[in-house]
């Protein structure tokens, strides 16, 4: 097969790349290369717009001196520019400190075991039929109502990837995954009212893409619910997170228990391990494993074994999320988190949407967050928002200009249901999340 | 010519290009009649240094370098990127390119040199501008002048980085224009605890210079001072408070309320698609009478500075807004094409590998008439915000956030109590035009900016003098 034979090719630049590193005196040396390929197509108002046509390739290389370290990367893959790039990495080794915890992961971590995730499905899409796809997909969005009054155009990407590692321990491996999306964005506008929604879907495998005709139709149903949106007056409430967003409260909290963060000290969930995080309802866990999906991997970027394990279970933090270097600075091991965690997933409760509605009660419902605003050290947390006013249950009118506040530790400790409305585009599996109280700012 | 010379000497040369080689993929490009054309080429050498826990951690070395090819014809684009810089794989792009149309031409272009008016920027490489050592010994320095500062430091995190950027960029005419961009960057993050109480903050800048900026004036230790001023102030802030009030916008880095709530809404690319809510609105009041906001791509030496952009074009000080009533838009070339203008030099791109489109440079706001302690003691109950992380725009709804990190009560026009961070949110339209009074005290911050947009990074910076804005949501805790 073409894509063996070129994984073979690299694997092989990987192994110059360490024996250069070797030659150069290095004790240790880590390396890796990607290569990519992909077309994007957008149309607008019915035409076509952009066609790009994506190749990109790098190569990056971490050596160590025993404990000094120094890395270097570059995107030119020509033998004298590798020889190059080895002595750059190694050159700026001699100006960094030994530091007692840098180095390798442990040889019996690495990942020994690669079984097929599934992970490769191109598409053979020509130019044109993406265009005409995309054409489709923004005709439903622009055809749904007559207060859809301009677009962006809808978008078609299509993109594989070869990825290859090695290090000085022995680890040398490649794969090739595909990743493809088709999205939408729309305008609606009543009056003085103009608000842009989107909606997109993503896959390894094209087939498991929504129908154009269903983003199309969710972009403009999700720009025309917008209009006419007012602000609130300030209050206290209960807050429902919608599934698409509820992600990102995940993501603070991985923030908060991942390795750099707790050795600087900088989290709001410092020695936390082993007690009550969430409330006992709450399991967390990660599945890297998982065939055709967008987080599986077999390893991490460090070439360590990722695993199926919890991060949480009956509420209670049970593991942080660590690479080799922040688990050594810890006196911990690499949980093969080198690069984030992966498919993380949250367990989903009895209630469907509308059933979170309902629980809800009186209150906001948000669906979309907009600036950074989260302070991971003191768990700090004020986001501007928009989504809509909820009284006993059923929706009353969209809401903007508005913030949402809260500690994170509180907010956490908080949660009331988690649905079962999951969204399953991300790297993150959650359905919409209930918080029992924010504080709400506004007009 | 000078500035042409060295980009074909760090790009062309190496890769074996000559002119006569861009002239025949030029003519590939245009043997289908597009309307414009431009091919791109890069060369990008980075470095960076971080010290932490007391030793010098990690460093690393970067180069990135390829070529991009576009074609445009009305509204349509047809763009391919290559890391190899070699006649075939050029050639075989601008046959992808060209296919964006497909009516067929002879074509034939013959290369003219443009020559750079003005450079804003010295051409020598930031990363050879001190011996490794010495770069080593400055954060080395900063680390530790900085921990002497205040038992109650816990960590100081200090970083160093610069990039040697060579662009060269063909267009369908037949010119061929070159710019060569240094940019440094220096950054302290230190963290502090008290009564176990632990809070941080950063302080950093840079500019299209050297590491000599760093050393220069002191500056590298400033930032370590300021850095750990703003985090002791965070140990002692109490909630923030909630609700709409009167805000008052320190000088400098606060600017970055212009580049959300009118900056991204008055790019080329949303006006001419009628998507922005400032769409149709050149002529119309957007702001009070005391508000004049520029983006000025003019300033020597500064982060958000160009000579050219990235498409050949000189950047310009552009009025976007002048005593409150809306001038114009930055555009790009295929944006200025089809709204029948002129490219104000904002066509801008992350690197070779994507397309360019209009982007910000300098974004700031003209002095006013007060004095700023005069504008704080007009204020009877509100917030003095003076210190900001980032922020976000809805360019369609107008909504936009900026979260402020270091904040303190006004009470009866004295500042009283330092309050958390929070984020102020406000609708672009019409925030500007709550402005009632603006300081004669212009800043332009630092030089730590990075916009991003579309999924691309450029470098920029804002400013402003100290302002009042009369009623703005403050997303507190504290009702």
């Amino acid at each position: 097969m073409q894509n063996q034979e070129e994984i073979k090719r690299l694997k092989s630049i990987i192994q110059q790349l360490l024996d250069e590193a070797k030659e150069q005196g290095a004790s240790a040396a880590e390396a890796g290369l990607s290569q990519e390929n992909g077309l994007s197509v957008s149309a607008r108002l019915g035409e076509v717009e952009t066609i790009e046509h994506h190749c990109g390739q790098g190569l990056g290389i971490t050596v160590y001196f025993d404990q000094r370290k120094g890395s270097s990367s570059t995107t030119d893959l020509s033998p004298e520019s590798i020889k190059e790039t080895v002595t750059a990495a190694c050159s700026i080794a001699r100006y960094t400190s030994a530091d007692t915890y840098a180095g390798l992961p442990e040889k019996e971590l690495l990942a020994t075991e690669f079984p097929d995730l599934d992970l490769n499905h191109p598409w053979s899409i020509s130019a044109d039929e993406a265009i005409d796809l995309a054409i489709e997909c923004e005709d439903v969005a622009r055809n749904f109502h007559k207060d859809i009054s301009n677009s962006e155009g809808a978008t078609v990407n299509t993109h594989q990837g070869i990825h290859v590692m090695g290090n000085s321990l022995g680890f040398l491996h490649g794969y090739i995954s595909t990743r493809h999306s088709l999205s939408c964005s729309v305008l609606a506008q009543r009056g003085d009212s103009m608000q842009r929604d989107y909606w997109y879907s993503v896959a390894r495998n094209a087939q498991n893409l929504e129908a154009a005709a269903d983003i199309g139709r969710k972009a403009a149903e999700r720009a025309l619910r917008r209009l006419e949106g007012r602000s609130l007056s300030t209050r206290q409430c209960p807050v429902l997170y919608s599934a698409e967003i509820a992600s990102g409260l995940l993501s603070s909290f991985i923030s908060a228990i991942s390795g750099g963060n707790l050795y600087r000290k900088a989290s709001f969930l410092l020695d936390a391990l082993d007690t009550q995080v969430f409330p006992d309802f709450v399991h967390i866990y990660e599945q890297p494993h998982l065939k055709g999906a967008l987080g599986s991997s077999a390893y991490d970027s460090e070439g360590v074994a990722t695993k199926t394990r919890d991060l949480v279970s009956g509420g209670i933090l049970r593991s942080y999320v660590l690479g080799t270097y922040s688990a050594r600075k810890l006196g911990l091991r690499s949980t093969g988190n080198a690069g984030g965690v992966r498919n993380l997933t949250i367990d989903p409760g009895e209630l469907d949407f509308q059933g979170m509605l309902k629980k809800l009660g009186t209150g906001l419902l948000v669906t979309e967050l907009m600036g950074q605003g989260v302070n991971v050290l003191t768990g700090d947390y004020s986001r501007g928002a928009a989504g809509f006013w909820v009284e006993n249950g059923v929706i009353q009118y969209p809401v903007e200009e508005i913030t949402i506040a809260g500690n994170l530790k509180d907010m956490l400790r908080n949660i009331v249901a988690i649905g079962n409305d999951i969204d399953y585009r991300g790297n993150t599996r959650t359905g919409s999340i209930l918080v029992e109280r924010m504080s709400i700012a506004g007009e | 010519m000078k500035i042409l010379n060295l980009a074909r000497h760090a790009i062309l040369a190496p890769a074996g290009i000559q002119d006569s080689d861009i002239e025949k993929i030029m003519n590939r490009l245009l043997s289908s009649s597009v309307d414009a054309a431009d091919i791109y080429f890069q060369s990008s050498h980075s470095e960076s240094w971080v010290m932490e826990g007391g030793i010098i951690k990690e460093g690393s070395h970067s180069i990135e370098q390829g070529a991009g090819v576009r074609a445009v014809s009305g509204e349509k684009t047809g763009f391919a990127y290559s890391d190899r810089i070699e006649l075939p794989v050029l050639l075989e792009a601008a046959n992808n390119v060209k296919a964006i149309v497909r009516q067929g031409q002879e074509a034939k272009v013959g290369l003219v040199y443009a020559a750079n008016a003005v450079q804003y920027y010295p051409v020598a490489n930031p990363l050879k501008s001190l011996p490794e050592q010495q770069k080593i010994d400055l954060l080395r320095k900063v680390d530790s002048e900085t921990r002497k500062l205040d038992p109650r430091i816990e960590e100081v995190i200090v970083s160093l980085s610069a990039v040697h950027d060579t662009i060269l960029v063909a267009n369908q005419d037949g010119s061929l224009a070159a710019d060569i961009r240094p940019l440094v960057r220096m950054n302290v993050t230190v963290i502090v605890e008290e009564n176990g109480r632990r809070e941080q903050a950063s302080m950093g800048g840079g500019g299209r210079s050297d590491y000599n900026y760093f050393i220069d004036q002191d500056q590298a230790l400033n930032y370590g001072r300021e850095a750990v001023r703003q985090a002791l102030v965070n140990l002692e802030a109490e909630d923030a408070p909630a609700g709409n009030m009167t805000v008052v916008l320190g000088a400098g880095w606060p600017g970055i309320l212009l580049h959300e709530a009118i900056g991204h809404g008055l790019e080329g690319d949303f006006n001419r698609k009628g998507t922005s809510a400032f769409s149709g609105r050149v002529g119309e009041r957007v702001a009070s009478d005391l508000c004049t906001v520029v983006d000025d791509g003019t300033l020597p030496g500064r982060r958000g500075s160009l000579s050219i952009d990235d498409e050949g074009t000189p950047t310009e000080n552009t009025v976007l807004i002048e005593k409150g009533i809306l001038k114009g838009y930055m555009q790009d070339k295929l944006n200025a094409r089809l709204m029948g203008v002129k490219s104000t030099g904002n066509g801008r791109r992350e690197s070779y590998s994507s397309l360019p489109m209009p982007r910000m440079t300098n974004t700031y706001m003209l002095p006013g008439t007060h004095n700023p302690e005069e504008i704080i003691r007009s204020v009877k109950k509100g917030l003095y915000a003076k210190n900001f992380a980032g922020g976000q725009v809805d360019i369609t709804s107008g909504k936009f956030v900026f979260s402020a990190s270091e904040a303190y009560l006004i009470e009866n026009g004295q500042i009283t109590r330092a309050v958390k961070g929070a984020t102020l949110i406000g609708n672009g339209p019409d925030v500007l035009t709550k402005v009632s009074m603006v300081g004669t005290d212009l800043q332009l911050d630092s030089g730590v900016g990075t916009c991003g947009k579309e999924g691309q990074s450029v470098p920029v910076g804002v400013g402003q003098p100290t302002l009042k804005i009369d009623g703005i949501t403050v997303g507190g805790t504290s009702v």
